[in-house]
Parts: structure tokens; C-alpha cells; sequence
């Protein structure tokens, strides 16, 4: 469905990404791991249209989108929850989900996924009316992941939406991106929590210092020796 | 003084801060969204009122044609004034684009100087706006009267756009946070050139009716009101559209009831302003409805 082939970014004189390709399957979850600055949110960034692209081809349903602007590029049908969650404090719950669905004017369809991101997080239904800034850690990535959906995506990039959250609420989003999965939504998801993405990707990449030196199915590579030393602590 | 007079002076203070407020509304929306202080905007209200009698005499339009015509063109011409000035810089350091702003704000007066001639212009006044109405022995121009009406319903109209629509809702994001409102598909630029329209048309609005309330033309009468707008638009905490027009209102209060009461200081009334500027500026940076950072983490 999304394909990213000898993808380079540059920061200044900063080889960010070189040349990493990735295929993100229909309806799969695949997981980018790797350590601080190995070049995981860049990638996502990349493929959102917010950082410019030195070279490389991005296909999306076969259509390459490597050079639309970020706004066509969630029309195209990929949204992503940001890291940092990037929510806007000073705006309702509602108003928050509705910035998600702006590309979209089916105002039916929009009622819809408002229901259906009420039901998927209960908590914020009953916050509607809130200012997003007053929502606690946890609400704001619920907040996150569901404007994402609001966009009504094919795909969705989750860029650490575990990052700063208690253990049991970690627990909790993971068990939201596969409920999300389930329901067709194909997902690109961006860890540093590699044990628990691994558990749920069907494949995954990691990053070092801007290229891929490992890939495989998720199991594989939670057995794999060098990613239990690197990054599931031995 | 007589209440006959300060009721007078009431109304006068409320035109003259009702214009301040529109013009203030886009020096605070284009802050809001770009923290630009757009110097040019004084200009965009001079032209407005240029535009409106062009029409009236040059292409005998009537007037209610003429003043929609001439609004519409001056929010053009504010939203080319962002194209060519403002959009080159926008990943520029922010001070090249205030720069650029005093540069077209120079520009545009000397523009006018050419296209619209340096010698002040009489502007002839329907006889309904100036028609002297006395109510048990206040003496009322009707302008005084209907001008801060219709700038009350430009300015509901102006908050019905920016927390009613799908467009508002974009300014408002956008103030915020650029980046993340183009992640949620906001077409930044549009939304953008939708702001420097909006607030391009109030201008033109308060400068049509500047220029009939004091009845003259000239290519420079946009940098007094601008500035003091300017000035209404920090008290009232730049980036809030309720702050400007409160602070319009309270600086159009100020000047006409220090001229009231203290007739002898009235040569001063241009500095108070300023003099109000810089104290707002020591005591209350962020002004009266200003951003304050939020503290939840």
C-alpha cells in the first residue's frame, strides 16, 4: 500500500535518513525501531510532507506522493498522530477531532467517526467540551490517535504514542492500535518501545543513524539476538 | 459640561473607537497567525476609502456599490500585499518580514502619492450621515450613530467567521500550531490569504467611514489611525479579537474625553496614545487579553 523507496533527508549538512526503503502491506502493522535520532520520526515526517524530501519515491496505492504538500497528502488518505501528541490546547475535545476531519466535507461520514472515536475512547466523549489542555497525558494521546482517524485514513503513522505515558496506559494504547487494525485501518507505527511494538507489528524495521540494518516479521526480530542485546535489554 | 455635551462626546468616542477596533482586528488576526505586525495595514485603510470615491466620482457608482466594490478590491489588494511581501519570508527570520512590512507600508503611500495625487481631497457626504439630529437639545450626527452599528455587525459577523466555521477553525488552529494544522490537512496558505482578506476588508471599512467622519483624502491619512490602532490592538493583548476591539474602544474613549475635559491638552492627544503604548508596554506586556503561557504540562 505505501511505498518509500531510497528515501534521503537532509537537516543543513546532515544526512538524516539515506536511502531506507520500507513497504507498509494493506491492512498491516508495521513498527520502525531504533534508538534517539536513528531517524524514525523523520521518516514519518517525511512521508507527511512536513520535511523535504532530498530524493527518493513515496508510492501510496501506487500513486507517488513524495512531492504533494502535507495537506494533499492527508486527502491522499495518511494521517498521523504526531510525537508529542500536538494537540491543541486551546481548542474543545470536539473542536480538536473536527481540525482531523477538515480535508473531509461528507458531514455524515464525519458524524460517524466522531461516534466511532467516542466509542473507541469513552474518556473523551465525556471530556467534549473540555479545552484539550486540561486533558491529562494519556487523554491528549487518545486525543491524538483519534483526530488522526478523524481524517478518515487508509493509513495512519503513530509516532511514539507510548512516549511519557504510566505502564498501564502504554498497555492500553497498544491494545488500541490493534483494535484500530482490526478494523482495517493500516498502520505505520514509529516505537521506542520496541518490545511492545514488535509484539503487535507484522513487520518491522530498525533504524540506525538514518538506515535500516534490520528487517523482518515482528517475532522474528523479537528473537533475533542482536535487537534482545540492542533494544529489548538482553 | 453640560450632560447635553458629554452625551455628544460619548457618541463621538464610540465612532472613533469603533474605527480604531476594525482596524485593530487585523493588525491583531495577522499577529495571531504570523506574529507579523503588519505596518502596511494602515495603508490597506487608506486605500479603502481611495477605492470608495473613485467610485463615487470617477465611475458615478452609487454609493452602497461603491463601498461593497471598494471593500472587496482592498482585500485583494491585502491579500497580494501577503503574496508578494509577506509569503516569500515566511521561513525567514521574523524580522525580515516586519521589515518588509514598514517597506510596503512606504510603498503604498508613495503609490498613492502618484496614483491618487498628494493634495488633500474635500469627500462629499450624503446629507443622510450628516443631517444634525437634536434630541431635547443633544445635538447628534447621524454617523455617530451609524457608524459604530455597522461596525458592531461587521465585527459579529467577523466572530461569527472565526468560531462558527470550518475556515475559523483553521485561523484558530493555525495561531497555535502551523505545522500540526497542516498535518490535519488545513491548507495553511488559503486559510492565510482568508485572514489578511478579512482583515484587509475591515480596514477598508473603518477607512471609508474615517473618511467620511473627518471629510478628506490624503495618501498619508492611514499612518496615524494605523498606528494607533496599532496601539489599541497591544493594550487589548495582540492576538485576541476581543482585546482589539476593547482596546479600540478604550483608545478612541481616551482621546475624544481628554480633549473634552482638558481642552488645553488636546494638541497632545496623538501622544497619549503613544505614551499609553509605552506604559502598557513596561506594566502589562501581554496587554489586557494577552496570551499567557500556560503552565499544564
Amino acid at each position: 500500500m505505501l511505498r518509500i523507496s531510497d528515501l534521503n533527508v537532509h537537516y543543513g549538512g546532515i544526512h538524516a535518513i539515506k536511502g531506507i526503503s520500507i513497504e507498509v502491506p494493506r491492512g498491516k502493522i508495521v513498527t520502525l525501531i531504533g534508538a534517539n535520532g536513528a531517524g524514525k520520526s523523520s521518516t514519518l515526517r517525511a512521508v507527511a510532507g512536513l520535511v523535504h524530501k532530498s530524493s527518493g519515491s513515496v508510492l501510496f496505492d501506487g500513486r507517488e506522493i513524495g512531492k504533494l504538500a502535507a495537506e494533499d497528502i492527508v486527502k491522499a488518505g495518511i494521517t498521523m498522530a504526531p510525537e508529542g501528541r500536538r494537540i491543541f490546547p486551546h481548542l474543545t475535545v470536539l473542536e480538536n477531532l473536527m481540525l482531523g476531519a477538515y480535508s473531509r466535507s461528507d458531514q455524515k461520514g464525519i458524524a460517524r467517526d466522531i461516534d466511532w472515536v467516542y466509542e473507541l475512547f469513552p474518556r473523551l466523549k465525556e471530556r467534549t467540551w473540555q479545552k484539550g489542555g486540561t486533558l491529562s497525558g494519556g487523554e491528549q494521546q487518545m486525543l491524538a490517535v483519534g483526530r488522526a482517524l478523524m481524517g478518515s485514513p487508509k493509513l495512519i503513522m503513530l509516532d511514539e504514542p507510548s512516549l511519557g505515558l504510566a505502564p498501564l496506559l502504554v498497555k492500553e494504547v497498544f491494545g488500541i492500535i490493534k483494535t484500530i487494525n482490526d478494523e482495517g485501518k493500516t498502520v505505520l507505527l514509529v516505537e521506542q518501545n520496541a518490545y511492545a511494538a514488535l509484539k503487535i507489528a507484522h513487520a518491522a524495521y530498525v533504524l540506525e543513524v538514518g538506515s535500516i540494518v534490520l528487517s523482518g516479521t515482528g517475532e522474528e526480530l523479537l528473537r533475533n539476538p542482536k535487537v534482545r542485546e540492542a533494544y529489548l535489554g538482553g | 459640561m453640560s450632560l447635553a455635551m458629554f452625551v455628544q462626546h460619548l457618541f463621538n468616542a464610540l465612532t472613533l473607537g469603533s474605527l480604531y477596533a476594525l482596524i485593530a482586528i487585523g493588525y491583531t488576526m495577522v499577529y495571531g497567525i504570523l506574529r507579523l505586525i503588519n505596518f502596511a495595514h494602515g495603508e490597506i485603510f487608506m486605500m479603502g476609502a481611495y477605492f470608495v470615491f473613485w467610485g463615487v466620482t470617477l465611475f458615478h457608482l452609487p454609493w452602497p456599490i461603491a463601498v461593497i466594490g471598494a471593500i472587496l478590491v482592498t482585500s485583494m489588494a491585502g491579500i497580494m500585499v501577503d503574496r508578494v511581501a509577506y509569503k516569500p519570508l515566511r521561513n525567514a527570520p521574523r524580522i525580515s518580514a516586519l521589515i518588509s512590512s514598514i517597506g510596503v507600508s512606504f510603498f503604498l503611500q508613495n503609490f498613492a502619492i502618484v496614483v491618487f495625487s498628494a493634495i488633500p481631497r474635500a469627500v462629499q457626504r450624503p446629507d443622510w450621515l450628516v443631517k444634525v439630529i437634536v434630541i431635547d437639545k443633544i445635538r447628534i450626527l447621524p454617523l455617530t450613530l451609524v457608524f459604530p452599528v455597522l461596525s458592531f455587525i461587521l465585527m459579529m459577523g467577523l466572530l461569527y467567521v472565526v468560531y462558527r466555521t470550518k475556515p475559523g477553525l483553521g485561523m484558530r488552529a493555525i495561531s497555535k500550531d502551523i505545522e500540526t494544522s497542516r498535518l490535519m490537512g488545513v491548507p495553511v496558505n488559503r486559510i492565510i490569504a482568508i485572514t489578511f482578506g478579512m482583515g484587509s476588508a475591515l480596514a477598508a471599512a473603518s477607512g471609508i467611514m474615517w473618511a467620511l467622519r473627518y471629510p478628506q483624502l490624503q495618501p498619508v491619512m492611514g499612518v496615524i489611525p494605523g498606528f494607533k490602532a496599532f496601539i489599541a490592538a497591544v493594550f487589548g493583548g495582540i492576538g485576541s479579537i476581543q482585546g482589539a476591539v476593547i482596546g479600540g474602544l478604550v483608545l478612541g474613549f481616551i482621546e475624544i474625553m481628554i480633549v473634552a475635559f482638558l481642552p488645553t491638552l488636546a494638541g497632545y492627544r496623538d501622544a497619549f496614545a503613544f505614551v499609553l503604548l509605552i506604559i502598557i508596554l513596561l506594566i502589562m506586556p501581554t496587554g489586557l487579553m494577552g496570551e499567557k503561557l500556560e503552565d499544564k504540562v
